[in-house]
């Protein structure tokens, strides 16, 4: 367990490719942290770097308080899981497992000890004499895993461990991790371009795009409180809806033919502008059968039953809207209509220009 | 789903197998064609080494027989006899052996490691490096002669099996650094990555990780080596440095193989000589295509 500085770190590729761009993060001991982003934004080179199988241009990175710019991989005492799991192809399971502890100078009593403890752990004590190429896509990644963990490592690095899996089996997976690693109270530094996955496993998000560090913070500071609107839009799904506005007077927004009143709170923000992007979260669009006050008009375009709730897709001016609602709202009848509400409180607010929240 | 994630192992995993050469794929007239110019190649290929099998066999008057009778009335293993009781042709057969083998072995040793340095270390001018290797592969042996004669006889290494070895490693050695290079290449790089945080060091890596997946690899171009023009079947080079009989090669040694007088040819004997020489090529090649074939259907890493 330790704890993990990056300090302004920059990484050009060929001179020019931006991998990282004076990006910094701090990870506390025993803290989960997901680096999240787009993919190509430069998550993996993050993970690399720290790891020592990159090295960076500029910036410095500590483990413990202590400068490992200039370590070697092995010295660091990291252990990194890769997304295509790299297993030693002509070892068997045991040898996957055994083979860093024999290097790092354990003896044979504690190298069974450890396999046992984790195999055990991650369910793969009969495998242990499979070759990968004998291995389903979950049980190799658990030999990734137990192997990691067999190291007893200071860190853990995972990039986007469970892509290869598929769907169902990703989310157990899920959730195992998590337990997996609050047993453990391991510092982990885990890589994903999947929100869901940030949002239900991390202790702390860092969100990044282009190399740059855009947020960081709690999974629900970034969801409540996202400082532009790169972070509203990455995360939650279906996506944050977008709508242009015009400021009309102190604290009156004209969005298409419409007039809103937001709270007298922005006043002062929005002087000398004169265009905002509205951003609303689905679950914060109410929708209505019949036309109340204060409600809108808008055509239905489609219905997505995703099992507890049905997504909504409104045109609304030409605007496509999506709002998340109950399952049976709709009923069965095919529906042309619907009147929608937003909660003019939970609006955010995005500068035209710099995209930055208001 | 994932897969836009991880295109590059899937690539490299691809490669790691070669796709068959078959002619399921093909349809109507182009399988024809196909099967036509296989079995004419072959038949190309092998009729001569029927002949000199089927000449083997013969005795020496139906050797000369007009017309020529491609298939042997009576069988007579006298020309096997000769040539085996001939105890300068085994000495051959034993200098070749040693030659070949050593050769083979130091060249593949060496192109691991270049190959290695080659595919995955950072160096400088590496392109520049790889282009004069291959330059080094254009030049006619001929022009090597006598230079490398001249080097030779000032070592004192005439008539002595390094004689052989050292130049026959060096026109090989390209070749084989660039099949090994290749085939490095394929190898997912997460692998080395991953041993590299294992705390392997590099040398470590090459020996317990690399080697061992290059199976493939390092049969092909040992064969290719081996049966190459600079091991079993070279002649130049073998012809002018092996001065003392017991030294020489095969191919000088059936060469030279002489009959009782000077105008007379032991045509049977030369052949028989020529199928004693091709077995174990045969042999070798069976062996080692068998160890491919292994190592090509372990390959996969991941699902
Ligand atoms: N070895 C490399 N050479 C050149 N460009 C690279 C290399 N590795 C990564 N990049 C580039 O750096 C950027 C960030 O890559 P990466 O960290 O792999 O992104 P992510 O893991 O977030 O998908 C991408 O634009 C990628 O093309
Ligand atoms: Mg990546």
């Amino acid at each position: 367990m330790a704890e993990v500085r990056l300090e302004n770190i920059t990484k050009l590729f060929g001179g020019h490719i931006i991998g990282l761009k004076d990006f910094s993060l701090q990870v506390k001991n025993g803290e989960f942290v997901t680096i999240l982003g787009p993919s190509g934004s430069g998550k993996s080179t993050a993970l690399r770097i720290i790891a020592g199988l990159e090295h960076p241009d500029k910036g410095n990175i500590f483990i413990d308080e202590v400068n490992v710019n200039k370590h070697l991989p092995q010295e660091r005492d990291v252990a990194f899981v890769f997304q295509s799991y790299a297993l030693y192809p002509h070892m068997d399971v045991y040898e996957n497992i055994a083979v860093g502890l024999r290097i790092k100078g354990c003896c044979k009593a504690e190298i069974q000890k450890r396999v046992q403890e984790v195999t055990g752990l991650l369910e793969i004590g009969k495998l242990l004499k499979r070759k990968p190429k004998a291995l389903s896509g979950g049980q190799r990644q658990r030999v990734a895993l137990a192997r990691a963990i067999a190291k007893r490592p200071k860190v853990f690095l995972l990039d986007e461990p469970l892509s290869n899996l598929d769907a169902s089996l990703r989310e157990r997976m899920r959730t195992e991790l998590k337990m997996l690693f609050n047993k453990l109270k391991a510092t982990v530094i885990y890589v994903t371009h999947d929100q869901t996955e940030a949002m239900s496993l991390s202790d702390k998000i860092a969100l990044i795009n282009n190399g740059m560090l855009k947020q960081v913070g709690l999974p629900d500071e970034l969801y409540y409180q996202p400082k532009d609107l790169f972070v509203a839009s990455f995360l939650g799904s279906p996506p944050i809806n977008t709508l242009e506005a015009d400021i009309i007077g102190e604290n009156a927004l004209m969005c298409g033919k419409i007039c809103l009143n937001i709270s007298s709170d922005y006043r002062l923000k929005l002087k000398n502008k004169n265009k905002v992007i509205l951003g609303l979260r689905p679950e914060d669009i109410k929708v209505y059968l019949e036309p109340k006050e204060n409600t809108y008009l808008a055509q239905l375009i489609l219905i997505e039953r995703i099992g507890k709730y049905t997504i909504l897709s409104l045109n609304w001016q030409g605007q496509i809207l999506k709002a998340i609602t109950e399952r049976d709202f709709i009923g069965q009848h095919k529906r042309d209509s619907i009147w929608f509400q937003f909660d003019m409180n939970k609006l955010y607010l995005f500068d035209k220009e710099t995209l930055n929240t208001i | 789903m994932s897969i836009k994630n991880a295109p590059a192992y899937r690539q490299s995993n691809k490669k790691y197998r070669l796709a068959p050469l078959d002619s399921k794929h093909l349809t109507g007239l182009a399988r024809i064609f196909f099967c036509l110019a296989i079995i004419s190649m072959v038949v190309f290929n092998l009729a001569p080494f029927l002949w000199q099998f089927f000449s083997s066999l013969k005795n020496s008057k139906e050797l000369y027989l007009v017309p020529v009778t491609y298939i042997p009335a009576k069988v007579s293993l006298t020309a096997y006899e000769k040539v085996i009781s001939n105890p300068l042709f085994l000495r051959y057969f034993l200098n070749s052996v040693i030659v070949s083998i050593f050769t083979t072995f130091v060249t593949l040793s060496l192109a691991s490691f270049a190959g290695y340095a080659l595919s995955r270390l950072k160096l400088k001018f590496k392109t520049a490096l790889q282009f004069l290797l291959l330059l080094a592969c254009l030049f006619p042996q001929i022009i090597f002669l006598v230079p490398l004669y001249e080097l030779m006889a000032r070592f004192s290494l005439i008539s002595k099996p390094l004689a052989l070895v050292l130049p026959y490693v060096t026109f090989s050695l390209p070749l084989a650094i660039w099949m090994m290079t290749r085939f490095f290449l394929t190898i997912p790089k997460e692998i080395e990555e991953q041993a590299m945080v294992d705390g392997f060091k590099r040398l470590a890596i090459l020996r317990k990780i690399i080697l061992p997946l290059s199976w493939p690899a390092l049969a092909t171009t040992a064969i290719l080596i081996f049966i190459g023009p600079f091991a079993w079947n070279e002649f130049l080079f073998s012809l002018s440095f092996m001065i003392k009989d017991t030294s020489k090669t095969v191919p000088v040694g059936i060469a030279l193989l002489s009959g009782t007088s000077m105008y007379e040819i032991p045509w049977s004997q030369i052949c028989a000589a020529c199928v004693l020489t091709t077995l174990p090529l045969v042999l070798f090649v069976i062996i080692f295509e068998r160890k491919i074939i292994e190592g090509l259907t372990r390959g996969a890493v991941k699902g």
